[in-house]
């Protein structure tokens, strides 16, 4: 199934990305190349091979429970475009519910 | 109404009792000034990456292994939103292979029901967003004028535990947060403190006919801040329900938020579009694998025992009361402190009372927790042993340890220091009896003229004027051997 300008509308609204026409027509066609090279590797049979999880052969990467050195706050909130008494200042969050 | 029954399932999050956090090596601490405990990884900063915490893992097993959980391979996903309390804009969870599968909590019988089972879906690791402080109007979160964020919370480690929606009541779902908190604080896993968010419940709930086997359309109720709050938010959204439902109306699927002031549950936001995570697996973290080796290890350094089963326990070998001894069991670390005590030479039985009894009393009237305030080790032999050889009546023993649990000194200092010592001299005892009865003429007459049970008004009078300390067995003796004509 090709991918619709409807579904790259719909895919850039929930990563916040403002799109305009002529870059939704590029991604709409671009995204389709994209899974169509996915289905044919889908048409190959896989059973019983194991889903790869990560392409690295490792597992059990860990780290031991001690603490180490944080950042500087005042460094930090410097960098932030709004902070107020320590905290990063951000617009109010969500409009009216019900 | 009681035509129909609620049907309840829990989400459960649990903050881990770990030093640091889920991926980096910030500081799990509550309390810190806002914004302090905070590194690239937990900042999402561009290149940071982060690495998966031993003693996370080992807690998520632990909790697994003690529910009989099935540990498996576990992979992280990422779950992807946007959210000011989220700095990455994706939060690293666990997906399709959470680290436990399965599970029950058996939940102690509430009436002659008997006991409930609530089977587990899963239990997987995650880290926590940062705090949010909405700012202005009524500091609510819809009509705030901007929002406040800390970040020192943002990557703690999580354990979020799903139950199957084998709940029945606002009571029962009560009930199995209380018996998960005691299993999760008897296992170390975390401090289950809600009032500082160490543990939060999201529920689903629908309501159907009685004895139906399909379900009703469920709505998620968050907000929950305290047990209490738990039962009170979903008995509303019950009866809710059931209201709408015989009305003839239908239940929307929406979530909606308890509100403590009013004590209604309020629905939060339209669904316009439904959440779209796109999970798709965590790249800068590897899959963790853990063997039976590392499974049986985390296992046997585990308690052997769940609460219910240690209240059992104390039950039979103290003969105790069952509602004591669960007191004590489900007081994290106090049983395993009288253990030692007993294992150290303490009468078993007296040992638990003392436990059941000032140990509690006093934790419930200061609001501290055993670990804050126990005694050194072998206190409660000392104490048994200073009844044994007759230097403390039991009632000057339990004055003694209520000084103990405050003031952590060893009881033989606080007898010799207050000169609590039993008076069991017969010499000096006699003599007072003879002034008690010497005062109490009246007394004395009504006692000789058949009412012998006067005669524990005297025993008072001398109880009273050595201020308890005389050993009342030693004082009976003698006041009815002087009454005796």
């Amino acid at each position: 199934m090709r991918i619709t300008r409807e579904d790259v509308v719909h895919v850039a609204r929930l990563a916040r990305l403002d799109l305009d026409d002529d870059e939704l027509e590029t991604f709409t066609g671009q995204l389709g190349d994209i899974l169509d090279h996915a289905a044919r590797v889908e048409a190959l049979d896989t059973s019983g091979v194991e889903p790869t999880a990560h392409p690295v052969p490792l597992a059990n990467v860990l780290r031991p429970d001690e603490r180490g050195r944080c950042l500087d706050r005042d460094g930090v909130l410097a960098q932030a475009p709004e902070a107020e008494n320590g905290y990063f200042r951000v617009p109010r969050i969500m409009d009216a519910g019900s | 109404m009681s035509g129909y029954e609620a049907v309840i399932g829990l989400e459960v999050h649990v903050e881990l009792a770990t030093a640091t956090k889920m991926f980096c090596s910030c500081p799990n601490e509550f309390g810190a000034p806002p914004n302090t405990n905070i590194c690239p990884v937990c900042l999402g900063l561009p290149g940071a990456l982060p690495v998966t915490n031993a003693a996370a893992v080992e807690l998520a097993i632990r909790f697994g292994t003690a529910v009989g959980s099935t540990i498996g391979r576990a992979i992280f996903h990422r779950k992807n939103y946007f959210y000011p309390d989220m700095p990455k804009d994706f939060q690293i969870s666990q997906y399709d292979e959470p680290i436990c599968v399965a599970g029950a909590v058996v939940v102690p019988a509430l009436d002659e029901a008997g006991p409930t089972t609530v089977r587990l879906v899963r239990a997987h690791l995650e880290e926590d967003t940062g705090k949010s402080v909405h700012v202005g109007g009524t500091g609510r979160i819809h009509d705030a004028d901007h929002t406040l964020v800390d970040y020192n919370r943002s990557g703690v480690p999580l354990l979020e535990i799903v139950t199957e929606p084998d709940i029945r009541s606002a009571e029962q779902a009560r009930a199995f947060v209380n018996e998960l908190r005691a299993i999760l604080a008897l296992l170390g896993v975390s401090d289950v403190k809600m009032e500082e968010g160490s543990l939060r419940v999201d529920a689903n709930i629908s309501v159907r006919p009685a004895g139906s086997t399909t379900f009703g359309t469920k709505v998620e109720v968050k907000n929950m801040n305290s047990v209490r709050s738990v039962a009170h938010a979903l008995e509303f959204e019950r009866a809710r329900q059931i209201e709408l439902v015989t009305a003839g109306g239908a239940v929307e699927q929406e979530t909606r938020h308890w509100d403590e002031a009013d004590a209604r549950t309020h629905g939060m936001r339209s669904k316009e579009e439904a959440m779209d995570y796109r999970y798709f697996p965590e790249p800068d973290l590897v899959p963790i694998a853990p063997d039976r080796e590392w499974v049986e290890r985390i296992r046997a350094a585990a308690p052997a025992q769940l609460p219910a089963e240690r209240a059992a326990a104390i039950a039979a070998a103290a003969g105790l009361p069952a509602n004591l001894a669960a007191a004590v069991a489900y007081t994290p670390g106090l049983a395993d402190w009288v253990d030692a005590e007993v294992g150290a030479g303490a009468d078993v039985t007296q040992a638990y009372v003392w436990a059941s009894q000032e140990v509690l009393a006093h934790l419930n009237e200061t609001g501290k927790t055993w670990v804050d305030v126990a005694p050194p080790p072998g206190t409660f032999v000392e104490l048994g042993e200073l009844v044994g050889d007759a230097t403390l009546s039991k009632k000057l023993a339990r004055e003694v340890l209520a000084d103990v649990l405050v003031s952590r000194r060893r009881p033989r200092d606080i007898v010799a220091e207050r000169g609590l010592e039993q008076i069991s001299d017969d010499a000096e005892l006699a003599a007072i009896v003879a002034e008690v009865v010497a005062a109490n003429p009246d007394t004395v007459e009504r006692y000789r003229a058949g009412n012998e049970k006067v005669a524990g008004f005297l025993v008072g009078q001398v109880m009273k004027s050595t201020a308890g300390k005389a050993n009342p067995g030693v004082v009976q003796a003698l006041v009815r051997s002087a009454l005796e004509p």
